[in-house]
């Protein structure tokens, strides 16, 4: 167990030293480059399963999860993160690190060195110039770009050369490599002459430098893609691969059941079919961490949780176990906190959750909080009632609801629970701070780094007038200071301690109540191999250049 | 003739103003919008989302986005999808194919099957014949399409092997015969509870005819059962028929969700579901504004065909 800790530890200080000053580390060279071995002849077809449809091809623009399902087979990315959390490059020639020269000590000058030889799939060269564009489209403003954090310090792209590019920063920006790691870069040449980037044929017939080309889209049901037999790295092994969109997750199961789907995709299998899965022939069933976690979120702008008496009892007031064992067959894992317990970065030392009503009602007492004629407590006027909301039709969650709002209601809390569907629950509802409280899966993190600036800085809320995703309105100076302080420095061991100590902070505060760390369940027939779930990636088909069927 | 037509295509044009109207209302009143969902993916930062909307122009007023929409309406543009970023038309229409083809053969089969029924239990009133298929006609409405349509993937997929557990085809088969084995579970399934309607209808109507002086006249006069039956009974029970096919026309067009959503099929009721999921107005409008006209259509030809095929009746 501590030997396997260790290899981890090694592994994600490896990872993040690539861009640190400490000279002892090498380029991470998994990803395997194609003048190594021959690629084999691409045979076979293989469906993969999504329960959303991919409609956004262009991956600079706004898009979803399943939308990156297709990225990964069309795109690259200048480099990845494995599993383990180490970066291996795809078009660079090697990841970029303080150690190599590729970023500048104080993290300000980037020079990235491309691979040589690659082509898109229309059989134009791919060169310094895609990478310049890609970029620069991400930062243009009458592009609907899909992101800004990171690219407003970019300036200065120059392509040296076909294969050299170089760029400063205006601000060091540690996570600014993770976010490379998920821009895809696209072809310069697909938009000569377009006048209106947003509407671009390329948009809805991507070309790619990735291990599939994209053959046909049959809108509301599947996309079919072909091999690329020139792609640059191993792979492909597949002739054809189709992502096939099943809307429900019942047929989804049934379908996976009967054999015509090959890998259950996003959505994945449910669990309360995990037990029948577990038992089918034929087909490889896996648990696999996720970087989501759950978690009761609270709006810290209203009165009734600006005491932290009242935190820490509704915090004791929930049963966890309960939910996790009754609701979720214990597929997902306790936590203490946003960031996932893979993480180089996770905090094991937090207190462990204790469930006692007794406790809560005790400490509620203690605070000054006494029950009203309704058995409901208050103080100064503030009653300890509140709405709690999240997805309408979330079966799993809305019976969390009514668990909690059951042991709530026995401390003198009273939950009204008030579900809106998708579209108006993570609406304005959501970004401003509208809510009482919410149940929400959150991923705060881009890739394998740790900077979270954007979800527990208090500049970041939008109710408070900022412009991130700070929507629990949490405000702390303490944390503010050390999230400036991470995200600042390059060095892995450094920034550990102090993303540990937010960790700390946030537990003892209590914004939200964290509740499990989602584990998915995956699955796919035996005779597929090369699909490795990757907690730093958002979907699957991170690896399907690596997919084969025997 | 030609005057009524003119005035029921001018009634039909304010009624589509208006409908289009409160469609756009309600759809653009209610809470969140096109680019809520954005707002879990990591990075998404609400200054990126205002800025997004003010590209796509939802941060205009509500009036002006509606005459927008309007004036392009009349000259033809549908609009963009926010989905996809097609133009709505060819969004709909690349939905068409697999909609016309489930619902048609589903159509065909419930019309044929639920006439035959339905004029067999009329000439057979009473007979156990009759009691049998009014009790299954109900069990066939009481029976949710989606419980049945997992129980035929259940028997006939996962059981029994014959017939595949949904979709349209095969990819890189689509032969006939692979269209024509995906297509039978999703079409029966379909097919069941408008057998029962049908039948249910077809039988009322048929007795009415069957009580009638012209048919008592034509026993009288001696004219042989099979006779009575195809040249005076059936058109006649047929005529109410008509009115009911052309309330249908929008629905088969429209989609069947649920035994889309269970079989896996693309179309148009699933695309309905996901536009309206994703607040992609334009095609939401489109496909409201296409069933709306369909609905007029619809209406307006069996009336006029009712009053081609029934002398009784008048237009004007």
């Amino acid at each position: 167990m501590t030997e396997k800790k260790n290899a981890t530890f090694m592994n994600r200080r490896q990872a993040i030293s690539l861009l640190g000053a400490a000279g002892v580390m090498a380029p991470a060279m998994i990803g395997r480059d194609k003048a190594f071995a021959a690629n084999a002849d691409p045979s076979g077809q293989l469906t993969l399963a999504f329960s959303q449809e991919p409609t956004v091809f262009n991956p600079l623009m706004p898009h979803i999860e399943v939308d990156e399902g297709v990225y990964y087979a069309v795109f690259d990315p200048l480099f990845d993160f494995d599993p383990d959390g180490n970066f291996f490059p795809i078009l660079v020639a090697e990841v970029p690190t303080v150690a190599n020269g590729g970023i500048s000590a104080d993290g300000l000058q980037w020079k990235v060195k491309l691979k040589p030889g690659v082509t898109w799939h229309d059989g134009t060269p791919f060169t310094a110039e895609d990478v310049k564009f890609s970029l620069e489209l991400t930062m243009d403003p009458d592009f609907r770009s899909f992101r800004s954090t990171g690219y407003k310090f970019m300036q200065n792209i120059t392509a040296v050369s076909d294969t050299e590019l170089t760029w400063e920063m205006s601000e060091p920006f540690a996570p600014m490599a993770a976010i490379l790691a998920s821009t895809y870069i696209i072809p310069k040449h697909a938009f000569d002459g377009v006048a209106d980037k947003n509407t671009a044929p390329f948009n809805n017939a991507p070309i790619g430098t990735g291990p599939f080309k994209f053959k046909q889209r049959m809108a509301g049901d599947h996309i079919e893609f072909e091999a690329n037999t020139d792609y640059h790295m191993d792979g492909p092994y597949l002739k054809t691969l189709i992502i096939k969109y099943v809307p429900d997750l019942n047929v989804m199961y049934t379908q996976f059941k009967s054999g015509d789907i090959d890998v259950i995709g996003l959505q994945y299998i449910s669990p309360d079919h995990l037990g029948e899965a577990e038992k089918l022939p034929g087909k490889v069933v896996k648990l696999a961490g996720a970087a989501t976690f759950e978690s009761i979120g609270l709006n810290m702008t209203k009165p009734q949780f600006q005491d932290p008496a009242v935190r820490k009892a509704l915090y004791m007031a929930l049963d966890k176990a309960s939910i996790i064992d009754a609701l979720y067959y214990g597929v997902p894992k306790p936590t203490e906190t946003y960031m996932p317990q893979q993480s180089f970065y996770y905090n094991p030392d937090l207190p462990k959750h204790e469930f006692s009503i007794e406790k809560a009602n005790a400490l509620l007492d203690e605070a000054g909080w006494k029950k009203g004629a309704d058995g409901i407590r208050e103080k100064d006027g503030v009653k300890l009632a509140f709405t709690n909301s999240t997805t309408a039709g979330n079966h799993l969650r809305e019976q969390a609801q009514q668990f909690f709002q059951q042991t709530f209601e026995q401390i003198g809390v009273k939950v009204t629970i008030k579900n809106f569907p998708p579209a108006v629950m993570w609406g304005d509802y959501w970004m401003n701070s509208e809510f009482d409280s919410v149940v929400v899966g959150l991923n705060c993190l881009a890739g394998a780094d740790p900077d979270t600036s954007d979800y527990f800085m208090s500049t970041m809320s939008p109710i408070r007038g900022g412009s991130g995703q700070n929507t629990f309105a949490y405000q702390n100076p303490k944390v503010d200071e050390l999230l400036v302080k991470g995200a600042a420095s390059f060095v892995p061991e450094e920034r550990k301690p102090i993303y540990q100590e937010i960790q700390q902070i946030i537990r003892d505060d209590l914004p939200f109540l964290p509740v499990f760390q989602y584990a998915l369940i995956k699955g796919w027939k035996s005779d597929v191999s090369g699909v490795e779930p990757n907690v730093n990636n958002r979907i699957d088909t991170w690896n399907v250049r690596d997919w084969k069927r025997s | 003739m030609l005057r009524y037509i003119t005035s029921r295509l001018g009634q039909s044009l304010i009624l589509l103003v208006i409908v289009s109207f409160i469609g756009f209302a309600v759809l653009t009143l209610a809470p969140g919008g096109p680019l809520s969902q954005f707002a879990l993916s990591p990075g998404m930062t609400q200054e990126q989302i205002a800025k997004i909307a003010a590209q796509m122009g939802l941060d205009r007023p509500l009036p002006v986005q509606y005459f927008d929409w309007l004036r392009h309406l009349v000259v033809g543009d549908w609009g963009t999808s926010y989905r996809d970023g097609q133009p709505v038309l060819a969004v709909i229409g690349s939905h068409l194919f697999a909609t016309l083809l489930l619902m048609g053969t589903a159509t065909v089969i419930s019309v044929s099957l639920g006439s035959a029924i339905g004029i067999a239990s009329a000439l057979r009133r009473g007979t156990a014949f009759d009691y049998t298929m009014a009790v299954l006609a109900m069990v066939a409405l009481s029976i949710p399409t989606f419980w049945f349509g997992l129980i035929a993937i259940y028997a006939f997929s996962l059981q029994l092997g014959w017939l595949p557990a949904g979709n349209m085809y095969t990819v890189g088969d689509g032969s006939v015969l692979d269209y024509l084995r995906h297509l039978i579970l999703p079409a029966v399934v379909l097919a069941l509870v408008d057998v029962a309607v049908w039948s249910r209808y077809m039988r009322t109507s048929t007795l009415t005819v069957i009580n009638q002086d012209f048919v008592r006249t034509a026993r009288a006069k001696g004219l042989t059962r099979r006779r009575i039956l195809f040249r005076h009974i059936v058109g006649n029970s047929l005529v109410p028929m008509v009115t009911l096919a052309g309330l249908q026309l929008p629905t088969v067009l429209g989609g069947a969700l649920v035994t889309e959503t269970v079989f896996t099929w693309p179309g148009m009721g699933r695309l309905f579901l996901d536009s309206l999921g994703y607040s992609d107005y334009p095609v939401v409008m489109g496909l409201l504004m296409a069933s709306a006209i369909l609905v007029l259509l619809g209406n307006l030809a069996a009336d006029l065909i009712v009053a081609l095929i029934d002398p009784r009746i008048l237009l004007d």
